[in-house]
Protein backbone atom coordinates (compact mmCIF):
# COMPACT_ATOMS: atom_id res chain seq x y z
CA UNK A 1 0.00 0.00 0.00
CA UNK A 2 0.55 3.62 -0.55
CA UNK A 3 1.66 3.82 3.03
CA UNK A 4 4.45 1.31 3.19
CA UNK A 5 6.04 2.33 -0.11
CA UNK A 6 6.59 6.35 0.90
CA UNK A 7 8.03 5.07 4.51
CA UNK A 8 10.41 2.81 2.67
CA UNK A 9 12.52 5.31 0.59
CA UNK A 10 13.17 7.12 3.46
CA UNK A 11 16.08 5.31 4.98
CA UNK A 12 17.57 7.57 8.01
CA UNK A 13 20.33 4.87 8.74
CA UNK A 14 21.52 1.55 7.47
CA UNK A 15 20.47 0.02 10.81
CA UNK A 16 16.78 0.83 10.39
CA UNK A 17 16.96 -0.10 6.55
CA UNK A 18 18.38 -3.41 7.48
CA UNK A 19 16.12 -4.12 10.02
CA UNK A 20 13.22 -3.29 7.49
CA UNK A 21 14.59 -4.77 4.66
CA UNK A 22 15.32 -7.97 6.41
CA UNK A 23 11.27 -7.60 7.92
CA UNK A 24 10.12 -6.98 4.12
CA UNK A 25 11.65 -10.59 2.54
CA UNK A 26 10.99 -12.62 5.98
CA UNK A 27 7.01 -11.19 5.29
CA UNK A 28 7.36 -11.86 1.65
CA UNK A 29 9.01 -15.01 1.88
CA UNK A 30 5.91 -16.67 4.39
CA UNK A 31 3.19 -14.84 2.13
CA UNK A 32 4.71 -16.51 -0.84
CA UNK A 33 5.04 -19.57 0.86
CA UNK A 34 0.96 -20.16 0.36
CA UNK A 35 1.93 -20.49 -3.26
CA UNK A 36 4.54 -22.75 -2.66
CA UNK A 37 2.10 -24.84 -0.83
CA UNK A 38 -0.17 -24.71 -3.24
CA UNK A 39 2.15 -25.67 -5.78
CA UNK A 40 3.57 -28.24 -3.67
CA UNK A 41 0.86 -30.09 -2.85
CA UNK A 42 -0.54 -29.89 -6.89
CA UNK A 43 3.50 -31.23 -7.61
CA UNK A 44 3.42 -34.33 -5.05
CA UNK A 45 -0.39 -35.63 -6.04
CA UNK A 46 0.70 -35.58 -9.67
CA UNK A 47 3.96 -37.33 -9.16
CA UNK A 48 2.26 -40.02 -7.02
CA UNK A 49 -0.20 -40.62 -9.00
CA UNK A 50 2.03 -41.15 -12.32
CA UNK A 51 2.04 -45.04 -11.86
CA UNK A 52 -1.72 -45.27 -11.94
CA UNK A 53 -1.74 -42.88 -14.87
CA UNK A 54 1.15 -44.95 -16.80
CA UNK A 55 -0.36 -48.21 -16.35
CA UNK A 56 -4.11 -47.50 -16.76
CA UNK A 57 -4.89 -43.94 -18.45
CA UNK A 58 -8.33 -43.44 -19.16
CA UNK A 59 -9.26 -46.55 -18.23
CA UNK A 60 -8.89 -45.28 -15.15
CA UNK A 61 -11.98 -43.32 -15.03
CA UNK A 62 -14.48 -45.30 -17.18
CA UNK A 63 -13.53 -49.39 -15.78
CA UNK A 64 -15.49 -50.42 -12.87
CA UNK A 65 -13.29 -53.04 -11.61
CA UNK A 66 -11.39 -52.09 -8.44
CA UNK A 67 -9.08 -55.15 -7.53
CA UNK A 68 -6.21 -54.86 -4.77
CA UNK A 69 -4.92 -57.98 -5.70
CA UNK A 70 -5.43 -58.61 -9.31
CA UNK A 71 -4.26 -54.81 -9.17
CA UNK A 72 -6.65 -53.71 -11.89
CA UNK A 73 -8.01 -50.12 -10.83
CA UNK A 74 -11.10 -48.63 -12.48
CA UNK A 75 -11.97 -45.35 -10.34
CA UNK A 76 -16.03 -45.38 -12.32
CA UNK A 77 -17.90 -46.51 -8.45
CA UNK A 78 -16.33 -43.51 -6.66
CA UNK A 79 -16.94 -41.00 -9.40
CA UNK A 80 -20.50 -42.34 -9.41
CA UNK A 81 -21.17 -41.99 -5.74
CA UNK A 82 -19.02 -38.83 -5.20
CA UNK A 83 -21.27 -37.19 -8.32
CA UNK A 84 -24.64 -38.38 -7.44
CA UNK A 85 -24.45 -37.84 -3.66
CA UNK A 86 -23.00 -34.37 -3.78
CA UNK A 87 -25.25 -33.29 -6.59
CA UNK A 88 -28.36 -34.73 -5.34
CA UNK A 89 -27.89 -33.05 -1.79
CA UNK A 90 -27.11 -29.56 -3.38
CA UNK A 91 -30.45 -30.07 -5.28
CA UNK A 92 -31.89 -30.17 -1.54
CA UNK A 93 -29.88 -27.72 0.20
CA UNK A 94 -29.95 -25.05 -2.56
CA UNK A 95 -33.54 -23.86 -2.18
CA UNK A 96 -33.54 -24.61 1.91
CA UNK A 97 -30.35 -22.52 2.13
CA UNK A 98 -32.05 -19.41 -0.02
CA UNK A 99 -35.07 -19.56 1.74
CA UNK A 100 -33.14 -19.86 4.94
CA UNK A 101 -31.02 -16.81 4.23
CA UNK A 102 -34.05 -14.68 2.96
CA UNK A 103 -35.28 -15.23 6.59
CA UNK A 104 -32.61 -14.57 8.08
CA UNK A 105 -31.88 -11.15 6.27
CA UNK A 106 -35.17 -9.89 5.10
CA UNK A 107 -37.65 -11.41 7.35
CA UNK A 108 -36.96 -12.11 10.67
CA UNK A 109 -37.53 -8.87 13.04
CA UNK A 110 -33.94 -7.68 13.32
CA UNK A 111 -33.35 -9.71 17.06
CA UNK A 112 -34.22 -12.87 15.80
CA UNK A 113 -31.90 -12.76 12.38
CA UNK A 114 -29.35 -11.77 14.90
CA UNK A 115 -29.59 -14.73 17.09
CA UNK A 116 -30.33 -17.27 14.17
CA UNK A 117 -27.13 -16.32 12.03
CA UNK A 118 -24.63 -16.72 14.44
CA UNK A 119 -26.21 -19.68 15.45
CA UNK A 120 -25.65 -21.01 11.63
CA UNK A 121 -22.33 -20.27 11.76
CA UNK A 122 -21.39 -22.04 14.62
CA UNK A 123 -23.29 -25.22 13.47
CA UNK A 124 -21.60 -24.67 10.13
CA UNK A 125 -18.12 -25.02 12.26
CA UNK A 126 -19.33 -28.62 13.81
CA UNK A 127 -16.20 -31.49 12.61
CA UNK A 128 -17.47 -33.81 10.39
CA UNK A 129 -16.88 -36.64 12.01
CA UNK A 130 -19.40 -35.58 14.75
CA UNK A 131 -21.94 -35.53 11.75
CA UNK A 132 -20.85 -39.00 10.91
CA UNK A 133 -21.26 -40.39 14.36
CA UNK A 134 -25.02 -38.88 14.60
CA UNK A 135 -25.69 -40.32 11.08
CA UNK A 136 -24.31 -43.76 11.50
CA UNK A 137 -25.65 -44.63 15.32
CA UNK A 138 -28.82 -42.40 14.94
CA UNK A 139 -29.93 -41.66 11.51
CA UNK A 140 -28.93 -44.60 9.79
CA UNK A 141 -31.03 -46.83 11.98
CA UNK A 142 -33.76 -44.26 11.71
CA UNK A 143 -33.93 -44.94 7.88
CA UNK A 144 -33.61 -48.40 7.85
CA UNK A 145 -36.48 -49.08 10.18
CA UNK A 146 -38.60 -46.54 9.10
CA UNK A 147 -38.21 -43.91 5.89
CA UNK A 148 -36.83 -46.84 3.62
CA UNK A 149 -39.27 -49.60 4.73
CA UNK A 150 -42.18 -47.00 3.73
CA UNK A 151 -40.39 -45.97 0.13
CA UNK A 152 -39.91 -49.39 -0.46
CA UNK A 153 -43.53 -50.61 -0.11
CA UNK A 154 -45.25 -46.96 -1.64
CA UNK A 155 -42.44 -46.04 -4.36
CA UNK A 156 -40.75 -49.80 -4.64
CA UNK A 157 -41.92 -49.81 -8.41
CA UNK A 158 -39.38 -46.60 -9.28
CA UNK A 159 -35.53 -47.85 -9.88
CA UNK A 160 -34.79 -45.28 -7.47
CA UNK A 161 -36.50 -46.53 -3.93
CA UNK A 162 -35.69 -50.44 -5.04
CA UNK A 163 -34.35 -53.10 -2.68
CA UNK A 164 -33.79 -53.94 0.48
CA UNK A 165 -33.42 -51.25 3.39
CA UNK A 166 -29.77 -51.45 4.76
CA UNK A 167 -29.61 -48.21 6.61
CA UNK A 168 -26.21 -47.24 5.16
CA UNK A 169 -26.47 -46.32 1.89
CA UNK A 170 -26.29 -43.53 -0.68
CA UNK A 171 -29.47 -41.61 0.55
CA UNK A 172 -28.20 -41.56 3.91
CA UNK A 173 -25.06 -39.94 2.27
CA UNK A 174 -27.36 -37.58 0.53
CA UNK A 175 -28.99 -36.56 3.83
CA UNK A 176 -26.20 -36.36 6.09
CA UNK A 177 -24.01 -33.90 3.51
CA UNK A 178 -27.14 -32.00 2.96
CA UNK A 179 -27.54 -31.73 6.64
CA UNK A 180 -23.85 -30.48 6.70
CA UNK A 181 -23.69 -28.00 3.57
CA UNK A 182 -26.95 -26.39 4.37
CA UNK A 183 -25.48 -23.85 6.87
CA UNK A 184 -22.36 -23.52 5.03
CA UNK A 185 -24.67 -22.17 2.25
CA UNK A 186 -26.84 -20.26 4.12
CA UNK A 187 -24.08 -18.11 5.35
CA UNK A 188 -22.49 -16.95 2.38
CA UNK A 189 -25.85 -16.32 1.14
CA UNK A 190 -26.31 -14.13 4.27
CA UNK A 191 -23.17 -12.41 3.32
CA UNK A 192 -23.89 -12.00 -0.32
CA UNK A 193 -27.35 -10.45 0.42
CA UNK A 194 -26.46 -8.47 2.98
CA UNK A 195 -24.03 -6.62 0.27
CA UNK A 196 -27.10 -5.90 -2.10
CA UNK A 197 -26.96 -2.69 -1.75
CA UNK A 198 -29.80 -0.48 0.02
CA UNK A 199 -31.15 1.53 -2.37
CA UNK A 200 -31.93 -1.55 -4.78
CA UNK A 201 -34.62 -3.01 -2.18
CA UNK A 202 -35.62 1.16 -1.29
CA UNK A 203 -36.00 1.58 -4.69
CA UNK A 204 -38.12 -1.63 -5.15
CA UNK A 205 -40.46 -0.70 -1.54
CA UNK A 206 -41.13 3.38 -3.18
CA UNK A 207 -42.77 1.42 -6.22
CA UNK A 208 -45.41 -0.57 -3.73
CA UNK A 209 -43.78 -3.99 -3.66
CA UNK A 210 -44.35 -6.12 -1.10
CA UNK A 211 -41.35 -7.51 0.75
CA UNK A 212 -41.98 -10.78 -1.64
CA UNK A 213 -41.58 -8.48 -4.31
CA UNK A 214 -38.91 -6.57 -3.66
CA UNK A 215 -36.95 -9.71 -2.65
CA UNK A 216 -37.74 -11.07 -6.22
CA UNK A 217 -37.34 -8.30 -8.38
CA UNK A 218 -34.36 -6.28 -6.05
CA UNK A 219 -32.39 -8.57 -3.72
CA UNK A 220 -32.12 -12.14 -5.53
CA UNK A 221 -30.98 -10.64 -9.06
CA UNK A 222 -28.62 -8.59 -7.54
CA UNK A 223 -27.27 -11.28 -5.72
CA UNK A 224 -27.82 -14.25 -8.30
CA UNK A 225 -24.16 -14.75 -9.07
CA UNK A 226 -22.94 -14.42 -4.94
CA UNK A 227 -26.01 -17.18 -4.84
CA UNK A 228 -24.38 -19.50 -7.16
CA UNK A 229 -21.24 -18.74 -5.93
CA UNK A 230 -22.54 -19.77 -2.59
CA UNK A 231 -24.01 -23.23 -3.63
CA UNK A 232 -20.87 -24.09 -5.92
CA UNK A 233 -18.56 -23.61 -2.18
CA UNK A 234 -21.32 -26.12 -0.68
CA UNK A 235 -21.15 -28.13 -4.10
CA UNK A 236 -16.59 -28.23 -3.16
CA UNK A 237 -17.42 -29.05 0.14
CA UNK A 238 -20.18 -32.04 -0.35
CA UNK A 239 -17.67 -33.31 -3.06
CA UNK A 240 -14.54 -33.26 -0.55
CA UNK A 241 -16.28 -34.56 2.38
CA UNK A 242 -14.64 -37.55 4.19
CA UNK A 243 -15.71 -38.46 7.57
CA UNK A 244 -19.69 -38.27 7.79
CA UNK A 245 -19.97 -39.76 4.30
CA UNK A 246 -17.28 -42.75 4.88
CA UNK A 247 -19.68 -43.65 8.01
CA UNK A 248 -23.21 -43.67 6.81
CA UNK A 249 -22.28 -44.68 2.69
CA UNK A 250 -21.74 -48.33 3.28
CA UNK A 251 -18.46 -48.53 1.10
CA UNK A 252 -19.49 -50.54 -1.58
CA UNK A 253 -18.00 -50.38 -5.05
CA UNK A 254 -21.65 -50.42 -6.75
CA UNK A 255 -23.09 -47.80 -9.79
CA UNK A 256 -26.70 -48.93 -8.76
CA UNK A 257 -29.45 -46.24 -9.69
CA UNK A 258 -31.12 -47.16 -6.44
CA UNK A 259 -30.69 -44.61 -3.64
CA UNK A 260 -30.91 -46.95 -0.71
CA UNK A 261 -28.04 -49.36 -1.72
CA UNK A 262 -24.99 -48.85 -0.65
CA UNK A 263 -22.26 -46.50 -2.34
CA UNK A 264 -18.97 -45.92 -2.39
CA UNK A 265 -17.09 -42.02 -2.95
CA UNK A 266 -14.12 -41.16 -3.69
CA UNK A 267 -12.67 -39.67 -0.39
CA UNK A 268 -14.66 -42.23 1.41
CA UNK A 269 -12.12 -44.73 -0.58
CA UNK A 270 -9.36 -42.77 0.31
CA UNK A 271 -10.05 -42.78 3.65
CA UNK A 272 -10.40 -46.48 4.06
CA UNK A 273 -8.16 -47.63 1.95
CA UNK A 274 -5.00 -45.34 1.54
CA UNK A 275 -3.05 -46.63 5.39
CA UNK A 276 -3.64 -50.78 3.86
CA UNK A 277 -2.48 -49.94 0.10
CA UNK A 278 0.84 -52.14 -0.04
CA UNK A 279 1.52 -52.12 -3.68
CA UNK A 280 3.33 -49.23 -5.26
CA UNK A 281 -0.20 -49.44 -7.69
CA UNK A 282 -2.89 -49.50 -5.15
CA UNK A 283 -1.40 -46.52 -3.52
CA UNK A 284 -0.82 -44.48 -6.72
CA UNK A 285 -4.14 -45.76 -7.74
CA UNK A 286 -5.51 -43.88 -4.46
CA UNK A 287 -3.34 -40.89 -5.20
CA UNK A 288 -4.55 -40.82 -8.41
CA UNK A 289 -8.60 -40.11 -7.27
CA UNK A 290 -6.97 -37.72 -4.54
CA UNK A 291 -5.31 -36.00 -7.76
CA UNK A 292 -8.99 -35.69 -9.44
CA UNK A 293 -10.16 -34.79 -6.09
CA UNK A 294 -8.21 -32.36 -6.07
CA UNK A 295 -8.22 -30.52 -9.17
CA UNK A 296 -12.53 -31.13 -9.61
CA UNK A 297 -12.86 -29.41 -5.55
CA UNK A 298 -9.62 -26.31 -7.52
CA UNK A 299 -12.07 -25.51 -10.25
CA UNK A 300 -15.16 -25.71 -8.13
CA UNK A 301 -13.92 -23.56 -5.88
CA UNK A 302 -11.78 -20.78 -7.83
CA UNK A 303 -15.56 -20.64 -10.11
CA UNK A 304 -17.14 -20.61 -6.42
CA UNK A 305 -14.86 -17.71 -5.28
CA UNK A 306 -14.92 -15.16 -8.84
CA UNK A 307 -18.52 -15.35 -8.26
CA UNK A 308 -18.57 -14.36 -4.87
CA UNK A 309 -16.35 -11.53 -5.23
CA UNK A 310 -18.00 -10.17 -8.02
CA UNK A 311 -21.12 -9.24 -6.03
CA UNK A 312 -18.68 -8.50 -3.08
CA UNK A 313 -16.41 -6.59 -5.58
CA UNK A 314 -19.23 -4.39 -6.98
CA UNK A 315 -21.02 -3.75 -3.69
CA UNK A 316 -17.98 -2.11 -2.62
CA UNK A 317 -17.97 -0.03 -5.65
CA UNK A 318 -14.91 -1.79 -7.67
CA UNK A 319 -12.52 -1.36 -4.60
CA UNK A 320 -12.14 -5.11 -3.44
CA UNK B 1 -60.86 -14.20 -7.27
CA UNK B 2 -59.18 -11.67 -5.26
CA UNK B 3 -58.25 -8.22 -6.74
CA UNK B 4 -54.56 -7.56 -7.34
CA UNK B 5 -54.02 -6.14 -3.91
CA UNK B 6 -55.00 -8.99 -1.88
CA UNK B 7 -53.47 -11.63 -4.16
CA UNK B 8 -50.04 -9.83 -3.81
CA UNK B 9 -50.53 -9.79 -0.10
CA UNK B 10 -51.36 -13.62 0.36
CA UNK B 11 -48.18 -14.23 -2.05
CA UNK B 12 -45.95 -12.21 0.52
CA UNK B 13 -47.61 -13.61 3.23
CA UNK B 14 -47.32 -17.30 1.73
CA UNK B 15 -43.40 -16.44 0.79
CA UNK B 16 -42.70 -15.59 4.10
CA UNK B 17 -44.22 -18.64 5.57
CA UNK B 18 -42.31 -20.76 2.93
CA UNK B 19 -38.58 -18.93 4.35
CA UNK B 20 -39.64 -19.66 7.86
CA UNK B 21 -40.52 -23.30 7.19
CA UNK B 22 -36.81 -23.41 5.01
CA UNK B 23 -35.08 -21.88 8.56
CA UNK B 24 -36.74 -24.68 10.33
CA UNK B 25 -36.11 -26.92 8.17
CA UNK B 26 -32.41 -26.05 8.52
CA UNK B 27 -32.26 -25.70 12.40
CA UNK B 28 -34.30 -28.50 13.21
CA UNK B 29 -32.03 -31.73 11.94
CA UNK B 30 -28.92 -29.55 13.62
CA UNK B 31 -30.76 -29.21 16.87
CA UNK B 32 -31.70 -32.90 16.99
CA UNK B 33 -27.86 -33.41 16.55
CA UNK B 34 -27.37 -31.15 19.28
CA UNK B 35 -29.46 -32.87 21.80
CA UNK B 36 -28.43 -36.24 21.32
CA UNK B 37 -24.83 -35.04 21.45
CA UNK B 38 -25.72 -33.52 24.81
CA UNK B 39 -27.87 -36.09 25.96
CA UNK B 40 -25.88 -39.58 25.28
CA UNK B 41 -22.31 -37.21 25.77
CA UNK B 42 -23.77 -36.44 29.50
CA UNK B 43 -24.72 -39.89 30.57
CA UNK B 44 -21.60 -41.70 29.40
CA UNK B 45 -19.06 -38.75 30.68
CA UNK B 46 -17.01 -39.69 33.66
CA UNK B 47 -13.74 -39.12 35.21
CA UNK B 48 -12.72 -41.82 33.83
CA UNK B 49 -13.33 -40.26 29.98
CA UNK B 50 -10.49 -37.63 30.97
CA UNK B 51 -8.19 -39.81 33.23
CA UNK B 52 -7.61 -43.41 31.79
CA UNK B 53 -6.84 -44.58 27.81
CA UNK B 54 -9.32 -47.05 25.93
CA UNK B 55 -9.96 -50.09 27.61
CA UNK B 56 -9.51 -53.36 25.69
CA UNK B 57 -11.91 -54.69 22.95
CA UNK B 58 -15.36 -55.29 24.67
CA UNK B 59 -14.16 -54.40 28.43
CA UNK B 60 -16.43 -51.83 29.71
CA UNK B 61 -14.98 -48.23 30.75
CA UNK B 62 -12.12 -46.66 29.83
CA UNK B 63 -11.73 -43.19 28.60
CA UNK B 64 -10.11 -40.86 25.55
CA UNK B 65 -7.45 -39.26 27.77
CA UNK B 66 -4.69 -40.45 25.56
CA UNK B 67 -6.37 -38.70 22.68
CA UNK B 68 -7.10 -35.47 23.91
CA UNK B 69 -3.44 -35.03 25.05
CA UNK B 70 -2.40 -36.44 21.38
CA UNK B 71 -5.13 -33.65 19.73
CA UNK B 72 -3.66 -30.79 22.33
CA UNK B 73 0.09 -31.67 21.50
CA UNK B 74 -0.43 -31.63 17.64
CA UNK B 75 -2.94 -28.64 17.56
CA UNK B 76 -0.11 -26.86 19.93
CA UNK B 77 2.45 -28.37 16.96
CA UNK B 78 0.82 -27.48 14.03
CA UNK B 79 -0.16 -23.66 15.82
CA UNK B 80 3.70 -23.17 16.09
CA UNK B 81 4.25 -23.66 12.77
CA UNK B 82 1.23 -22.09 11.15
CA UNK B 83 0.81 -18.98 13.18
CA UNK B 84 4.28 -17.31 12.44
CA UNK B 85 3.74 -18.67 8.52
CA UNK B 86 -0.03 -17.39 8.40
CA UNK B 87 0.02 -13.56 10.36
CA UNK B 88 3.84 -12.97 8.71
CA UNK B 89 2.27 -13.65 5.13
CA UNK B 90 -0.86 -11.61 6.36
CA UNK B 91 2.00 -8.39 7.00
CA UNK B 92 2.95 -8.88 3.57
CA UNK B 93 -0.53 -8.73 2.24
CA UNK B 94 -1.44 -5.97 4.60
CA UNK B 95 1.46 -3.19 4.70
CA UNK B 96 3.23 -4.22 1.43
CA UNK B 97 0.26 -6.01 -0.91
CA UNK B 98 -1.84 -4.36 -2.71
CA UNK B 99 0.11 -5.86 -5.79
CA UNK B 100 -1.31 -8.35 -8.41
CA UNK B 101 0.57 -10.98 -6.66
CA UNK B 102 -1.25 -10.02 -3.50
CA UNK B 103 -4.25 -11.11 -5.25
CA UNK B 104 -2.94 -14.53 -6.72
CA UNK B 105 -1.80 -14.99 -2.75
CA UNK B 106 -5.54 -14.24 -1.50
CA UNK B 107 -7.03 -16.59 -4.30
CA UNK B 108 -4.43 -19.43 -3.48
CA UNK B 109 -5.54 -18.69 0.20
CA UNK B 110 -9.04 -19.30 -0.41
CA UNK B 111 -8.34 -21.95 -2.91
CA UNK B 112 -6.32 -23.61 -0.48
CA UNK B 113 -8.94 -23.98 2.58
CA UNK B 114 -11.70 -25.29 0.24
CA UNK B 115 -9.45 -28.15 -0.83
CA UNK B 116 -11.10 -31.16 1.17
CA UNK B 117 -8.39 -31.79 4.47
CA UNK B 118 -8.28 -35.51 3.29
CA UNK B 119 -5.91 -34.28 0.83
CA UNK B 120 -3.84 -32.34 2.81
CA UNK B 121 -3.17 -35.86 4.92
CA UNK B 122 -2.38 -37.46 1.41
CA UNK B 123 0.34 -34.88 1.12
CA UNK B 124 2.04 -34.34 4.47
CA UNK B 125 2.17 -38.64 3.90
CA UNK B 126 3.90 -38.41 1.12
CA UNK B 127 6.65 -35.35 2.76
CA UNK B 128 6.82 -36.32 6.06
CA UNK B 129 5.59 -40.75 6.39
CA UNK B 130 6.80 -42.25 3.78
CA UNK B 131 10.45 -40.51 3.92
CA UNK B 132 10.49 -40.65 7.52
CA UNK B 133 9.40 -44.43 7.78
CA UNK B 134 6.47 -44.25 10.08
CA UNK B 135 3.19 -42.31 11.17
CA UNK B 136 3.93 -39.79 13.32
CA UNK B 137 2.51 -36.92 15.80
CA UNK B 138 4.80 -34.47 14.07
CA UNK B 139 3.19 -35.50 10.22
CA UNK B 140 -0.13 -35.19 11.49
CA UNK B 141 0.89 -31.66 13.40
CA UNK B 142 1.97 -30.54 9.80
CA UNK B 143 -1.18 -31.60 8.13
CA UNK B 144 -2.93 -29.94 10.87
CA UNK B 145 -0.35 -26.41 10.10
CA UNK B 146 -1.59 -26.53 5.72
CA UNK B 147 -5.23 -26.39 6.96
CA UNK B 148 -4.30 -23.75 9.46
CA UNK B 149 -2.79 -21.26 7.73
CA UNK B 150 -4.76 -20.15 5.00
CA UNK B 151 -7.64 -19.08 7.57
CA UNK B 152 -4.87 -17.05 10.12
CA UNK B 153 -3.74 -15.67 6.66
CA UNK B 154 -7.16 -14.26 5.49
CA UNK B 155 -8.79 -13.07 9.05
CA UNK B 156 -5.22 -11.57 9.93
CA UNK B 157 -5.35 -9.57 6.88
CA UNK B 158 -8.44 -8.45 7.36
CA UNK B 159 -7.83 -7.39 10.82
CA UNK B 160 -4.60 -5.28 9.86
CA UNK B 161 -6.59 -3.40 7.16
CA UNK B 162 -8.95 -2.17 9.01
CA UNK B 163 -6.31 -0.59 11.44
CA UNK B 164 -6.08 3.22 10.84
CA UNK B 165 -3.36 4.26 8.62
CA UNK B 166 -3.17 7.44 11.18
CA UNK B 167 -1.93 4.81 13.64
CA UNK B 168 1.21 3.58 11.75
CA UNK B 169 2.16 7.20 10.48
CA UNK B 170 1.78 8.20 14.25
CA UNK B 171 4.63 5.54 15.00
CA UNK B 172 6.25 5.99 11.98
CA UNK B 173 6.53 10.14 12.71
CA UNK B 174 7.91 9.09 16.09
CA UNK B 175 11.40 7.69 14.31
CA UNK B 176 10.29 4.18 15.19
CA UNK B 177 11.61 1.47 12.25
CA UNK B 178 8.67 0.08 9.86
CA UNK B 179 8.78 -3.55 11.44
CA UNK B 180 8.45 -2.37 14.71
CA UNK B 181 5.61 -0.47 13.58
CA UNK B 182 4.28 -3.50 12.02
CA UNK B 183 4.71 -5.81 14.97
CA UNK B 184 4.31 -3.45 18.04
CA UNK B 185 2.08 -0.90 16.80
CA UNK B 186 0.03 -2.51 14.04
CA UNK B 187 -0.36 -5.83 14.89
CA UNK B 188 -0.79 -5.18 18.65
CA UNK B 189 -3.81 -2.84 17.84
CA UNK B 190 -5.46 -5.46 15.93
CA UNK B 191 -4.81 -7.92 17.94
CA UNK B 192 -7.89 -9.33 19.42
CA UNK B 193 -9.50 -9.64 15.56
CA UNK B 194 -6.11 -12.03 15.44
CA UNK B 195 -7.09 -13.63 18.41
CA UNK B 196 -10.48 -14.15 16.98
CA UNK B 197 -8.87 -15.83 13.75
CA UNK B 198 -6.61 -17.56 15.38
CA UNK B 199 -9.60 -19.47 18.17
CA UNK B 200 -11.48 -19.73 15.23
CA UNK B 201 -8.57 -21.74 12.73
CA UNK B 202 -7.69 -23.83 16.46
CA UNK B 203 -11.28 -24.56 16.35
CA UNK B 204 -11.42 -26.14 13.06
CA UNK B 205 -8.16 -28.18 13.10
CA UNK B 206 -9.23 -29.54 16.65
CA UNK B 207 -11.82 -31.13 14.96
CA UNK B 208 -10.18 -32.63 12.18
CA UNK B 209 -10.07 -35.93 11.49
CA UNK B 210 -9.44 -37.15 7.78
CA UNK B 211 -6.06 -35.45 7.62
CA UNK B 212 -4.68 -37.72 10.74
CA UNK B 213 -5.64 -40.72 9.11
CA UNK B 214 -2.73 -41.57 7.36
CA UNK B 215 -0.45 -39.09 9.12
CA UNK B 216 -0.77 -39.50 12.83
CA UNK B 217 -2.43 -42.68 12.27
CA UNK B 218 -3.59 -42.79 16.24
CA UNK B 219 -2.68 -45.31 19.24
CA UNK B 220 -4.04 -47.44 21.62
CA UNK B 221 -1.82 -46.08 24.12
CA UNK B 222 -0.46 -42.97 25.93
CA UNK B 223 1.45 -41.33 23.32
CA UNK B 224 3.86 -38.63 23.89
CA UNK B 225 6.75 -38.83 21.36
CA UNK B 226 6.00 -36.90 18.00
CA UNK B 227 7.99 -39.17 16.21
CA UNK B 228 5.97 -41.98 16.89
CA UNK B 229 1.62 -42.69 15.87
CA UNK B 230 -0.40 -40.49 17.64
CA UNK B 231 -3.53 -40.34 19.31
CA UNK B 232 -6.10 -38.11 18.60
CA UNK B 233 -9.88 -37.11 19.83
CA UNK B 234 -11.53 -37.01 16.29
CA UNK B 235 -9.71 -40.14 15.40
CA UNK B 236 -11.08 -42.06 18.27
CA UNK B 237 -14.41 -40.93 17.76
CA UNK B 238 -14.65 -42.20 14.29
CA UNK B 239 -13.10 -45.60 14.90
CA UNK B 240 -15.36 -46.09 18.34
CA UNK B 241 -18.50 -44.89 16.13
CA UNK B 242 -17.67 -47.70 13.61
CA UNK B 243 -16.88 -50.70 15.96
CA UNK B 244 -19.68 -52.91 16.91
CA UNK B 245 -19.56 -52.22 20.66
CA UNK B 246 -22.39 -50.30 22.89
CA UNK B 247 -19.47 -49.51 25.23
CA UNK B 248 -17.24 -47.63 22.74
CA UNK B 249 -19.90 -45.74 21.22
CA UNK B 250 -20.75 -44.43 24.56
CA UNK B 251 -17.10 -42.89 24.56
CA UNK B 252 -17.25 -42.08 21.07
CA UNK B 253 -20.46 -39.91 22.34
CA UNK B 254 -18.97 -38.91 24.75
CA UNK B 255 -15.81 -37.83 22.93
CA UNK B 256 -18.22 -35.79 20.92
CA UNK B 257 -19.47 -34.06 23.45
CA UNK B 258 -16.27 -32.60 24.75
CA UNK B 259 -15.19 -31.70 21.44
CA UNK B 260 -18.18 -29.81 20.67
CA UNK B 261 -18.05 -27.85 23.71
CA UNK B 262 -14.41 -27.04 23.03
CA UNK B 263 -15.36 -26.17 19.77
CA UNK B 264 -18.69 -24.16 20.98
CA UNK B 265 -16.01 -22.66 24.25
CA UNK B 266 -13.53 -21.37 20.90
CA UNK B 267 -16.38 -19.87 18.84
CA UNK B 268 -18.01 -17.99 21.62
CA UNK B 269 -14.43 -16.87 23.04
CA UNK B 270 -13.90 -15.88 19.70
CA UNK B 271 -17.10 -14.10 19.23
CA UNK B 272 -16.32 -12.15 22.47
CA UNK B 273 -12.79 -10.96 21.45
CA UNK B 274 -14.39 -9.48 18.01
CA UNK B 275 -17.34 -7.93 19.51
CA UNK B 276 -14.62 -6.05 22.03
CA UNK B 277 -13.42 -5.10 19.23
CA UNK B 278 -16.40 -3.54 17.63
CA UNK B 279 -17.11 -1.64 20.61
CA UNK B 280 -13.91 0.27 20.35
Amino acid sequence: MARATTKRREPDTAKRLNGDAVFRYLTTFFAFSILAILALMLYEMAGESMPAIKAFGWKFVSSKDWDAVQETFGALPYLYGSVVSSVLALLLATPLSIGAALFITEIAPGRLGSIVAPLVELLAAIPSVIYGLWGVLVMAPWLQTTVQPFLIEHFGFIPLFEGAPYGVSMLAAIFILMIMVVPIITSITREVLLAVPQSQKEAAIALGATRWETIKVAILPYGKSGILGAAILGLGRAIGETMAVTMVIGNAPNISLSLLSPAYTMPSVIANEFAEATTKLHSSALMEIGLILMVVTLIVNALARLLIWSVSREAKGGAA
Amino acid sequence: MMNGMAFRKAKNHLMSFVMLACTLAVLIPLALIFVHIVKMGLSSLSIDFFTHIPAPTGEPGGGMANGMLGSLIMIGGASLIGLPIGILGAIYLSEFGGSKMSTTIRFAADVLSGTPSIITGMVAYTLLVVPMKGFSGLAGAVALAMIMIPIVLRTTEEQLKMVPGSLREASLALGVPFWRTSLKVTLRSAMSGVLTGILLAVARIAGETAPLLFTALGNQFWSKNVMQPMAALPLQIFSFAIAPYEDWHKLAWAGALVLVSVMFGLSLTARYFSRSRQAH
